[in-house]
């Protein structure tokens, strides 16, 4: 049986972000990783390091969003020098744009909560005027009444950041494992044995970072991970010269020059297919926004499942049960890449969750479910 | 360069890069591009590099130039009809973000 | 719009059964891409002239088309399908609008597509492949001035030296991969040789008219190249070099799999023919009830047993929709599958003898660029595959092979032929990438527009 210091079980961007800053730490580490047909919600990112409206109701998540957006910048550069990778990470604030009355309204509400939420930290948020936000922005459909804004927020090339992180990690001697579906896995503290198809691995650690996989996994190790799918569908048109000189919550232009138009979210189970009625809502939404939209040739398309705990914020949770096991989820693996590499696999290393990131514990529905 | 059948009468006149070209009915904008002695049809938007059509079937894309003011069309799949307008296709599209 | 059968592609799978379809009574569109019928082998035959230097096989291609025309079909060209799903629903895009259109059946004719045939220099400006110049002969009337060498192996290269020479544009030389032990191979299968007979005694001619026309022919030709600065001016290759002003390639026809793939259909394999291929029974019927495919796109068998799997896909819808019972299905088919099996004998022989070499399949030098639409280099696939990319899915999200707009028909059999090498796996364990909707680039503004009363026909799909 092969030993390491640490067993990373899921190779997204999540797993890997994790895996980076073990190794980072010096650790002994073995990423594993499912084959090729994976649902992998890297693939269903659309790229935002996203701090506008994440945290709404939970401070917390607010903070620690707002710590790894800050810690971006740095990682990115970090990443490019050592593998040569371009994660493609700019930040010149992000928009996001309103229709109606109605939904400028309840922006602007949620703009005033976040920033009430934020205590000490503050947050600095604008609503621009249509007027304003004509000059940032090129070619406003004549619905658009105006956005909030923030220079919190940025982008990045989601599976750049990943090809990155693979290459950091072995690099920094990780050991990656595709193609290595968990059959077993034996629990006790500090003491975990992984059995996949090609042998067993042991180690006094283990991450679990497997995003939906996470849900069957856990209880192995007296852990509780219900995340549920949410299906994303993405558009991607021609790669065009660059006129957007920010990214907008459902549109943003690569370094490439291809224009993404996504977000939509379904709950449709497990079924990736694409379907042409959420497509064409994205289309519709991304033509109000800005009518120039209409003449591009959308290329590709694509949908992807995505991650989502049962509130929104992430689940980072230790094993009272078993020591050393640990879980990790999140609908936001770009943006928190960051912290995960900087201050929560530090936190496994170190063998304990700090008491800030309580809260994220999956105890908190437990809370919910006998109130 | 290409040079057309006698079998073949030429009856359809495009442009091509601003100067006209006439070839048969039934011919690809692409065909038009080759008629006209272009070795390239497109530079790359990522590279820069020249490309000309490959596979004239759709397949490829390699034939995208601009037709009647419209970008990335793939050429080899249009037929010409008079008076076409018929560009390279110069790496990535250009926007003219106007509000429509 | 519902109808009962739509029929993709205007070849000559499609032209057959389309006809057929409506002769017996079936509500049916057919729909193509290109202005006029005939797919890629009878593109533009309407037009041709009687004495073209196509040949005589090309303008086999006319009676399909005027059945075509004549019949009652729906015929829908310069129409893009960019989306079917499972449940029959397709959508179209003609002259930038959108349609919904709901078929009871539906059948994919959507033909083949030429193998890649990565080289170094490959994507030079004045390379491209043997079909491609056939092609510009066909439907634009055009031909290649100055020097051209044709390289590969496969019936068409053999075929289109002579339509270029028989058109005045006589190549200089022809580079046949043809490895010798393909030669001992073939020789095997004994039933094939006699329904052969004619399609044997036609090659042969062609490579006499071939030597006849002054052209070259060289069959020891190692590590070949395209060179050139901005377009091509040399081929070279280990022992020697030309100057050419044209190269034409071709390793042989691949079934386009792109639609069937998309739909998630059940593919198999097929190791003679070295393609992904629908599963199907004996009516070309797919793994999906309502879906069934015919011609070159279930399997390459050529022209005119494409037109037979046409006709026996459109007895077969006809019986499924209740237009005939399945006892005058069968009884009209007999006479059908006799000539498919005389037209379908032979082609073991040709699989053996044109199955591509490995070299063909892998490219040895990593400047090769293997997905020509992000120029993503064999080198970087090869790379990444170290790196723990071990299928296709990785290898594009590592390196953007695939993800341009041809959706990988180019570049995912190179793909997946360079990881199976370097993974030591079988190119069936690799797999392919799944192609998504839009099949075909479609603008944001048509999507927007599509018909909002029709959504109920198109549910989350």
């Amino acid at each position: 049986m092969q030993r390491y210091d640490a067993i990373v079980i899921g190779g997204g961007l999540v797993g890997s972000a994790i895996a980076y800053g073990l190794v980072r730490a010096r650790l002994r580490v073995t990423l594993v990783d499912e084959g090729d047909m994976a649902f992998r919600a890297s693939r269903g990112n659309f790229g935002l390091v996203w701090v506008q409206s994440k945290g709404d109701g939970a401070p917390d998540y607010q903070r620690w969003t707002r710590r790894s957006a800050d810690q971006w910048p740095r990682l990115a550069a970090e990443l490019e020098n050592k593998t040569g990778i371009p994660v493609g990470h700019e930040r010149p604030g992000g928009v996001h744009l309103c229709l109606d009355e109605p939904e400028l309204e309840a922006r602007h509400a949620l703009m005033e909560r976040m920033r009430v939420q934020s205590g000490n930290l503050g947050f600095d948020y604008r609503m621009i005027d249509r007027r304003e936000l004509s000059d940032m922005l090129p070619g406003l459909g004549p619905t658009v009444n105006g956005a909030s804004w923030t220079p919190y927020d940025g982008h990045a090339n989601p599976l750049n950041l990943l090809h990155a992180l693979h290459k950091g990690f072995t690099g920094n001697g990780g050991h990656y494992l595709p193609n290595s579906t968990v059959t077993e896995a034996a629990a006790a503290p500090g003491d975990f044995r992984i059995r996949l198809a090609a042998g067993e691995i042991g180690a006094p650690k283990v991450v679990l970072a497997a995003g939906l996989g996470n849900a069957d996994l856990a209880p192995h190790f007296g852990l509780s991970a219900p995340v549920k799918p949410l299906k994303g569908q993405i558009l991607i048109t021609e790669r065009a010269q660059h006129v957007l000189p920010m990214p907008i919550t459902r549109i943003r232009q690569t370094v490439e020059g291809s224009i993404m138009l996504g977000d939509s979210q379904e709950d449709a189970g497990f079924d990736t297919s694409q379907g042409p009625t959420v497509m064409q809502a994205i289309a519709r939404r991304a033509v109000l926004s800005f009518p120039w939209l209409r003449d591009l040739q959308i290329v590709r398309a694509w949908a992807a499942l995505r991650v989502m705990p049962p509130d929104g914020p992430p689940i980072y949770d230790q094993s009272e049960r078993f020591p050393g096991a640990f879980s990790a989820n999140c609908h936001s693996g770009v943006t928190l890449a960051a912290t995960h590499a900087n201050v929560l696999a530090p936190m496994f290393a170190d063998g304990a969750l700090d008491p800030e990131l309580e809260l994220f514990s999956a105890k908190r529905f437990d809370v919910s479910a006998t109130a | 360069m290409f040079r057309p059948r006698p079998e073949c009468p030429r009856t359809v006149a495009v442009t091509v890069e601003g100067g006209t070209v006439t070839v048969p009915a039934g011919a690809s904008a692409a065909a038009a591009v080759l008629a006209a002695g272009f070795d390239s049809i497109r530079v790359t938007p990522g590279e820069g590099v020249e490309r000309a059509p490959y596979c004239m079937t759709g397949v490829c894309f390699d034939c995208l130039a601009e037709i009647d003011g419209v970008p990335n069309r793939q050429s080899c799949m249009i037929e010409v009809r008079p008076e076409m307008r018929i560009s390279r296709q110069m790496g990535a599209r250009v926007i003219i973000p106007t509000t429509g | 719009m519902t109808v009962e059968l739509a029929i993709i592609g205007a070849g000559p799978a499609g032209m057959a059964a389309a006809a057929l379809a409506d002769e017996l009574g079936l509500e049916t569109v057919l729909i193509d891409e290109q202005g006029s019928p005939g797919g890629q082998i009878y593109r533009a035959v309407e037009l041709a002239d009687p004495g073209t230097p196509l040949g005589a096989d090309y303008l086999a291609g006319r009676p399909l088309a005027a059945a075509l025309r004549t019949s009652r079909v729906d015929y829908r060209p310069s129409t893009t399908l960019w989306h079917v799903g499972p449940e029959g629903t397709l959508l179209l895009e003609t002259a930038g609008r959108t349609e919904i259109l709901t078929a009871r059946r539906i059948l994919l004719a959507t033909g083949a597509l030429e193998r890649p045939a990565p080289l170094p220099g490959w994507t030079l400006p004045g390379v491209m492949t043997a079909g491609a110049a056939q092609i510009l002969l066909k439907s634009s009337g055009l031909v290649p001035e100055g020097r051209v060498v044709l390289a590969g192996q496969g019936p068409l290269l053999y075929l289109v030296a002579a339509q270029l020479a028989r058109a005045g544009a006589t190549p200089v030389a022809l580079f046949e991969a043809t490895p010798l032990r393909n030669y001992l191979a073939a020789v095997r299968p004994v039933a094939g040789w006699r329904a052969g007979r004619q399609l044997l005694i036609k090659g042969l001619g062609l490579i006499a008219a071939v030597k006849r026309a002054g052209v070259r022919i060289r069959r020891d030709v190692r590590g070949l190249r395209a060179v050139g600065q901005r377009r091509l001016e040399r081929v070279a290759w280990e022992d020697g070099e030309l100057a050419a002003d044209y190269l034409l390639l071709h390793e042989g026809i691949i079934p386009n799999v792109q639609v069937s793939l998309a739909l998630q259909l059940r593919h198999g394999w097929d190791e003679a023919q070295l393609c992904w291929r629908p599963s199907v029974d004996a009516w070309g019927q797919t793994s999906l009830p309502n879906i069934a495919v015919a011609g070159d796109c279930a399997g390459i068998s050529g022209a005119e047993a494409a037109v037979l799997t046409g006709r026996l896909a459109a007895l077969d819808a006809a019986a499924w929709l209740g237009h005939i019972g399945a006892a005058e299905r069968d009884r009209r088919a007999a006479p059908i599958r006799a000539a498919l099996d005389r037209e379908q004998a032979f082609r073991p022989f040709l699989d053996r003898l044109y199955r591509p070499s490995r070299s063909a399949m892998v490219p040895t030098d990593d400047e090769v660029i293997a997905c020509r639409c992000e120029e993503v280099s064999v080198g970087e696939i090869r790379r990444a595959t170290q790196l723990g990319a071990h299928g296709p899915n990785q290898l594009k999200a590592f390196t953007r092979c695939g993800m341009g707009p041809c959706q990988g028909r180019i570049c995912g059999p190179v793909v997946a032929a360079i990881a199976a090498d370097m993974l030591g796996k079988s190119i069936a364990e690799i797999g392919t990438w799944r192609p998504r909707t839009p099949f075909k680039p479609i603008t944001v503004g048509a999507l927007a527009d599509l018909e909002a009363s029709d959504s109920a026909a198109a549910p989350g799909v």
